[in-house]
């Protein structure tokens, strides 16, 4: 492999170059082209449910959202995400980027206790999680943790008339615990959780 | 937990080394293996597709040539389709042309393998661009990258006049590494929730009747490569922070060792070729040992929080949750801004802008160090040219002339690593102070105070080392910031390679000095201990003044 390749000096340069050409032409196809559709193809054929966005359907099988993306819910008798500055539209993504230290920032969790307060009177505000009024950094996390749903029972409860033993069961039926045990963190699906209370509230 | 769910994952990387290594080893060792039966009808069908008839070694400089010329090419391809991309096919959701400072700033992103997007995926490209440009550039910058780095190791082990052949290492990497690897990867991810599919945004009624549009796309395809060539761009404006690319704490591992994986192999791969597997572990060492300095100080910095937050009342005993996903928490959030900054891939899974000051001090740091593990070969690279500098600074001590690997290191290498290091500072810090002095430059700092000065100085960091994560708050698509960033990344990219390539190419031509007792060994201890010492001494020093009024001064302000 030790011979030397430059057997025409002067026409090394452009043979590169036009190597150069074919090889970007090449790979443009291969890896630009068919890699993506290939795999798409695949993907579509073995798990398209997976493939296009694990979409959750309603009754009538009209589709009322991604398992994986958050919605906005203003109502106070639905459990509550996390901030988004976005207001959940999945359009985009993104947040403010606020640093510790912007007084935006501050200001708006401020903002978030005192509104918590007023709407949650019975649970104090040293039990409120961190996670329940911090912006996400997609704008668009589906989850909030066990602890944000079980703060928000109280007040779910005065406002469905359900039971609070009954929407700490359906809690507790949403949890996700971690993956394979030990990986990420346990986590409630806002949506999926809705879901079960509008079906308890009917 | 936390700390359990860290150590798993290290573990599993450092058992994947050897195997990986070992493979690596394989495919640009050009020894006959086993390896050729399965692709090599394949290979001989591209090589003769690229009218490739001679496959004999180069010297540095073609060598050179060659992947210069390759990379010119391919930006320009790259650059006409984002111009153009109105009138291409797969454009579904309607997408126009990108405008020409930010596709300046987009090629040269993603072939320089940085990824720093100043554009939102879901609204700035079409299908056809996130395919034909950002995918193809994933791999064809990684397949770049990875042919100078073995390139490089090839010059500094063995002797002769070639350093190999560029084209050829150049389809190796892609059918025998990206390419079988990105396709497993990718049906991984699907298998994990990831979406993979060509129809538009959908647009849906909620449960409580209001209107939400929900970007798809091809994603799964482009999140296997951007991780495993260590690119780093996402699909959607938030990165690996949006479900989609990234649903699970599994696919968040899957995403980690993607990335982590073939730069951490690569000391062993330096080692097989050396012939002294003890050096490449030693250098393995070394950069472990400085990652798990850089992830703890971001871990716990996190885990203690915001003290404004925290003097609030609520329970923070989460730890710092702004800009953070509730699935990842503290623990796979840290370890995946420590691994994504160490590898120089520059994919998030959280908001680094969001990080404390002293989280972030450990993102900044690692890339401003730009040693450890690094993206497709450039850390390793950058790793042996500080052992290079070790041993010259040994050298001078004890007044002998260095050796590394057998060779002596002379005026002439010293001069060509004396440019590639001072280069990296250069282009990160003098840039930032010219932004500070423009309106230009200061009219994009979205955060007040130290918090601002972070945010410029991790900008040019981030072009320089060719990572491409972002404090994304900075309001960066200005013609000021797309020219600027794309000509640090230029420089941050090309300068060392070329640079870096001439010492192998200097290198391999040497007389081989003959072990003796009074050899400065540089395959035990007290060697990694010297290395450590370099880099920090070297390198770290360098950036101390810029750190202190950044994250430093927010740290102390904010108590």
């Amino acid at each position: 492999m030790n011979n030397s390749s430059a057997s025409v000096p002067g026409a090394t340069g452009a043979s590169y170059a036009l190597i150069a050409v074919r090889a970007s032409l090449v790979f443009i196809i291969l890896c630009g082209i068919i890699y993506p559709l290939a795999t798409t193809g695949i993907a579509q054929l073995i798990m398209p449910h997976n493939a296009n966005g694990s979409l959750i359907k309603d009754s009538s099988g009209n589709v009322i959202g991604s398992e994986l993306i958050g919605q906005k819910f203003e109502d106070p008798k639905y459990f509550q995400g996390r901030v988004s500055s976005i207001d959940y539209n999945a359009a985009g993504s993104g947040s403010n980027n606020y640093a510790p230290s912007n007084p935006d920032m501050l200001q708006r969790t401020q903002d978030s206790i005192e509104a918590w307060k007023k709407l949650n009177p019975d649970v104090p505000v040293s039990k409120l999680p961190i996670a329940l009024i911090t912006n996400s950094g997609s704008g668009l996390d589906p989850h909030i943790t066990p602890a944000s749903a079980e703060v928000q029972i109280p007040r779910i409860s005065k406002l469905t008339g359900l039971l609070t033993a009954d929407l700490e069961k359906l809690v507790d039926k949403h949890t996700e615990s971690r993956d394979l045990g030990v990986f990420g963190e346990p986590r409630v699906n806002v949506l999926k959780l809705n879901l079960a209370l509008q079906a308890l509230i009917k | 937990m936390g700390i359990l769910q860290i150590i798993i994952v290290l573990a599993v990387l450092v058992l994947l080394v050897k195997p990986v290594g070992t493979y690596v080893y394989h495919v640009f060792s050009n020894e006959p293996n086993r390896q050729d039966r399965i692709f090599g009808p394949f290979e001989k069908f591209i090589y003769w597709l690229i009218g490739l008839k001679n496959q004999s070694g180069m010297t540095w400089k073609k060598y050179a040539l060659s992947f210069l010329l390759t990379n010119i090419v391919l930006t320009a391809v790259g650059y006409l389709i984002l111009r153009l991309q109105k009138y291409l096919p797969f454009n579904s959701s309607g997408i126009d042309n990108m405008e020409q400072t930010l596709s300046f700033n987009t090629i040269i992103s993603f072939m320089t393998n940085t990824n720093l997007q100043h554009y939102s995926g879901e609204s700035g490209l079409s299908y056809f661009s996130q395919m034909a440009v950002i995918t193809m550039m994933m791999f064809t910058s990684a397949a770049t990258g990875f042919s100078v780095a073995i390139a490089f190791v090839r010059g500094i082990t063995s002797r002769g006049e070639t350093i190999g052949n560029f084209f050829q290492d150049f389809v190796k990497a892609h059918t025998r590494i990206f390419i079988p690897a990105a396709v497993l990867v990718t049906l991984l991810l699907v298998a994990l929730q990831v979406p993979l599919t060509l129809d538009p945004t959908i647009t849906i009624t909620t449960v409580e009747g209001a209107v939400q549009s929900i970007a798809l796309g091809p994603v799964a395809a482009l999140e296997s490569i951007k991780h495993l060539g260590t690119n780093g761009g996402g699909f959607f404006g938030v990165n690996s922070a949006h479900p989609f690319e990234n649903p699970n704490s599994l696919t968040n591992i899957v995403e980690i060792l993607s990335m982590w994986v073939l730069p951490a192999s690569l000391p062993y791969v330096f080692g097989r070729f050396a012939k002294n597997r003890k050096q490449g572990w030693v250098v393995f060492s070394a950069m472990m040992t400085l990652f798990l300095l850089f992830l703890s100080l971001i871990y716990f910095s996190e885990l203690r929080g915001n003290p404004a937050i925290n003097a609030m009342g609520i329970d923070s005993s989460q730890g710092s949750m702004e800009g953070k996903e509730v699935r990842f928490g503290i623990p796979q959030s840290s370890l995946f801004s420590a691994v994504t900054t160490a590898a120089t891939t520059g994919t998030v899974n959280n908001m680094h802008d969001t990080l404390t000051p002293l989280g972030g001090l450990g993102t900044l740091g690692e890339m401003m160090l730009n040693v450890v593990f690094g993206g497709k070969g450039v850390g390793l690279i950058n790793m042996l040219m500080y052992a290079m500098l070790g041993v010259f600074l040994c050298g001078l001590m004890v007044g002998r002339t260095p050796e590394f690997l057998g060779r002596k290191i002379e005026p002439r290498e010293m001069k060509l690593i004396a440019i590639a290091i001072l280069a990296h500072p250069f282009i990160i810090l003098v840039p930032t102070a010219i932004a500070f002095m423009t309106d230009l430059g200061q009219g994009a700092i979205t955060n007040p105070g130290s918090h601002g000065i972070t945010q410029v100085l991790y900008e040019y960091t981030s072009s320089a080392a060719n990572n491409g994560s972002g404090f994304e708050g900075l309001a960066d698509n200005t013609p000021f910031w797309n020219i600027t960033t794309g000509l640090v990344m230029l420089f941050g990219r090309y300068v060392s390679m070329i640079a870096m390539l001439a010492v192998a190419g200097s290198l391999v031509r040497k007389q081989w000095v003959p072990e003796t007792v009074g050899t400065f060994r540089t395959d035990n201890k007290l060697f990694y201990g010297i290395l450590i010492a370099t880099v920090f001494i070297i390198g770290a020093l360098t950036f101390l003044p810029a750190i202190v009024l950044g994250p430093i001064a927010e740290h102390l302000k904010l108590g």
